[in-house]
């Protein structure tokens, strides 16, 4: 029976763009898969207790590499994207092999990341003379100018990006999957609650957690590269550093990270709830739709922290089996074992 | 050889030094002894700064009462931040703490955006500069210098000297052993959360002499604020201290030789890779 639900879940989501839905629909409903697609990969390694608050950073090394790349030497972002990526993965690996080897957690692990976040937007805006600094950049427009272009990745009908990024959201769906029914979720559930012991079990702590965040940070560099070509405009403030970084985590806790539909619902939230905020007080109070955004999120951390896709979750499953004992209920995101430092 | 502009970057920093400093007081406080990140502390800082601009520029109150009101106001928030969103939580993943202090960043900046709108605001005042043999020093800063050396002298006597004093740092040392003891572990974090409320509101007010205000303005400081109180090592205030002026003096001697992002680059990865080093800060003596 799931397994139909999800299909016909699917036949809708391809059938919506062939339906002619309105520009601004279309255009909402790409950000979402984007959005989700970014949150999953987010919560790959954020429900381990691997909080990062960087994920930022990778948005903008994955983007603004395949951006220079095209703009200065016309290479084609089909090779752009691959090095991005490969730039995304180095910067994790500078940070996460060292970090995890030095059992840096928590907190701790948080803020380093949070540094990293700031690293690359600062860098791209010193870098203003190719990137534009804190103006932001445009992606050149191919030439001779045309309206599908694949060498460019630059389309004028929004049907194409709503596949790719449909395409890449199922992609991380089923790398989600992939790891949620691996051997390495079970040693990342034990060493999130217990790095010396689950490492005295053989398990190899820095592997297992290197591995997912490289993971994690290839697909939120992906992600990144579909926000920059779908809007064809960079900016270092959008892709990088403490805010859209904080952003992402909110989004994924939101809609539930435990889960492996709850970032998109958590991007379709957050962007509905803001755009339905946005349209309904116009021009007013600016920064009222925001600033019930915040409060919302803060409430929800402390009464939902497994998100809506989790409370629904639980609450479904203590329905369906009222007599069994509900359900384990590791209610709270995992903690990153004790921090360290009081010592 | 002897570089003049080189001096006046190195005493600018100094002086730079002493803001950060004063920043990063109250953070580290409230870190040592609640052990709690407010990802929002620069946003406690905003508000202070609003509440000068709303008394002095809007209903025209003078500085010197104006002033105290931005400590009073942030201390009023401190309270209610540990109040309303730190204690419900406070004994679920320390990193809860820190992402629930991350929505009350958004809601802030939210907040002070549909209040007072996105526009830069300043309380039209203009300290002078100050002039020695063609070495320029900003009052402001050398100001903010004095006051955060002031600020570290009274937060000691505050830690060392008074009752309550003692009870923080006793909290701060073993919290579970102290409630056993009879100390109410409650009332203690409900009074450092406001003294360090209070010291975002001293920071406040030097800040809005040298800065104007506007809904982000806790974004510019705020990352470096946490990287010093982690580099001093957290809750350790001489060590933040001293980091404060650490990285003031690579920001300022940074932005003297190439430019001030990548000082601020530079100061960023050192930051990375001391945790690496000494995660538990580089002034930590192991015990």
């Amino acid at each position: 029976m799931k397994r139909w639900l999800q299909l016909a879940g699917l036949a809708v989501l391809v059938a919506v763009p062939l339906l002619h839905p309105p520009l601004y629909f279309l255009h909402l409903a790409i950000l979402v898969l984007i959005w989700g697609m970014i949150g999953t990969a987010w919560s790959c390694m954020g429900r381990f207790g691997l909080v990062s608050l960087g994920h930022g950073g990778f948005l903008g090394a994955g983007i603004y590499t395949v951006a220079l790349l095209w703009n200065l030497y016309g290479l084609t972002p089909w090779l752009g994207i691959p090095i991005g990526i490969a730039l995304s993965l180095l910067l994790a690996l500078a940070i996460g092999l060292p970090a995890f080897r030095f059992r840096v957690v928590g907190h701790y692990f948080a803020l380093i990341t949070l540094a990293l976040g700031e690293v690359v937007r600062l860098s791209i805006i010193a870098a203003r003379d190719v990137t534009g600094g804190s103006l932001g950049m445009t992606p050149n427009r191919v030439q001779p100018p045309t309206d599908v272009s694949w060498y460019a990745l630059q389309f004028a009908d929004k049907k194409y990006f709503y596949f790719i990024a449909l395409g890449c959201w199922l992609f991380s769906l089923w790398v989600w999957q992939r790891i949620d029914r691996s051997m390495s979720r079970a040693a990342l559930e034990a060493i999130s609650e217990d790095e010396v012991a689950a490492a005295s079990l053989g398990i190899h702590v820095t592997r297992q957690k290197l591995r997912v965040t490289l993971i994690s940070a290839a697909l939120t560099s992906v992600g990144g590269m579909l926000l920059g070509l779908y809007n064809q405009y960079l900016n270092p403030e959008s892709l990088a550093g403490i805010g859209i970084s904080l952003e992402i985590v909110f989004a994924a806790i939101v809609g539930g990270m435990y889960s492996a539909p709850g970032p998109i619902i958590g991007a379709l939230l957050t962007i509905g709830f803001r755009e339905g905020l946005r349209t309904y007080f116009g021009v007013h109070l600016i920064g009222m739709a925001e600033t019930i955004y915040g409060l919302l999120l803060i409430v929800f951390i402390i009464f939902m922290p497994r998100g809506i896709y989790g409370a629904i979750e639980t609450l479904l499953r203590r329905r369906a089996a009222p007599s069994a004992r509900p359900p384990a209920a590791p209610t709270a995101p995992r903690p990153g074992p004790a921090t360290p430092g009081h010592g | 050889m002897f570089d003049f502009f080189l001096l006046e970057a190195v005493i600018n920093g100094l002086l730079f030094g002493g803001v950060l400093a004063l920043l990063s007081l109250g953070l580290n406080l409230v870190f040592g002894v609640v052990d709690v990140v407010w990802i929002a502390y620069s946003e406690v800082v905003m508000v202070g700064m609003y509440v000068i601009y709303t008394l002095h520029v809007m209903l025209g109150w003078p500085l010197v009462f104006a002033a105290p009101m931005a400590l009073v106001g942030s201390g009023i928030v401190g309270v209610l931040v540990h109040r309303l969103i730190i204690e419900p939580i406070l004994d679920t993943p320390p990193i809860n703490q820190l992402l629930a202090t991350g929505g009350l960043l958004f809601f802030l900046q939210s907040l002070a955006t549909l209040i007072y709108g996105s526009q830069f605001r300043n309380i039209g005042l203009s300290l002078p500069t100050l002039e020695f043999h063609e070495l320029y020093i900003s009052f402001a800063r050398l100001l903010a210098f004095g006051v955060a050396v002031l600020g570290m002298a009274g937060l000691y006597l505050f830690l060392s000297r008074t009752y309550v004093g003692t009870a923080i740092r006793a909290v701060a040392q073993d919290r579970q052993v102290m409630g056993l003891m009879g100390v109410d572990t409650r009332t203690v974090y409900l009074i450092t959360s406001a003294v360090g409320g209070a010291l975002a509101g001293l920071a406040a007010v030097l800040l809005v002499l040298q800065q104007d205000v506007h809904p982000f303005i806790g974004l510019t400081f705020g990352p470096i604020t946490f990287m010093i109180c982690v580099l001093g090592g957290l809750g350790n205030l001489l060590g933040g201290f001293v980091a404060a002026f650490v990285i003031s003096q690579v920001i300022s001697i940074g932005s003297f030789y190439v430019s001030t992002e990548l000082s601020y680059v530079i100061a960023f990865v050192l930051f990375i890779v001391a945790m690496f080093i000494r995660p538990e800060g580089l002034f930590h003596r192991r015990s």
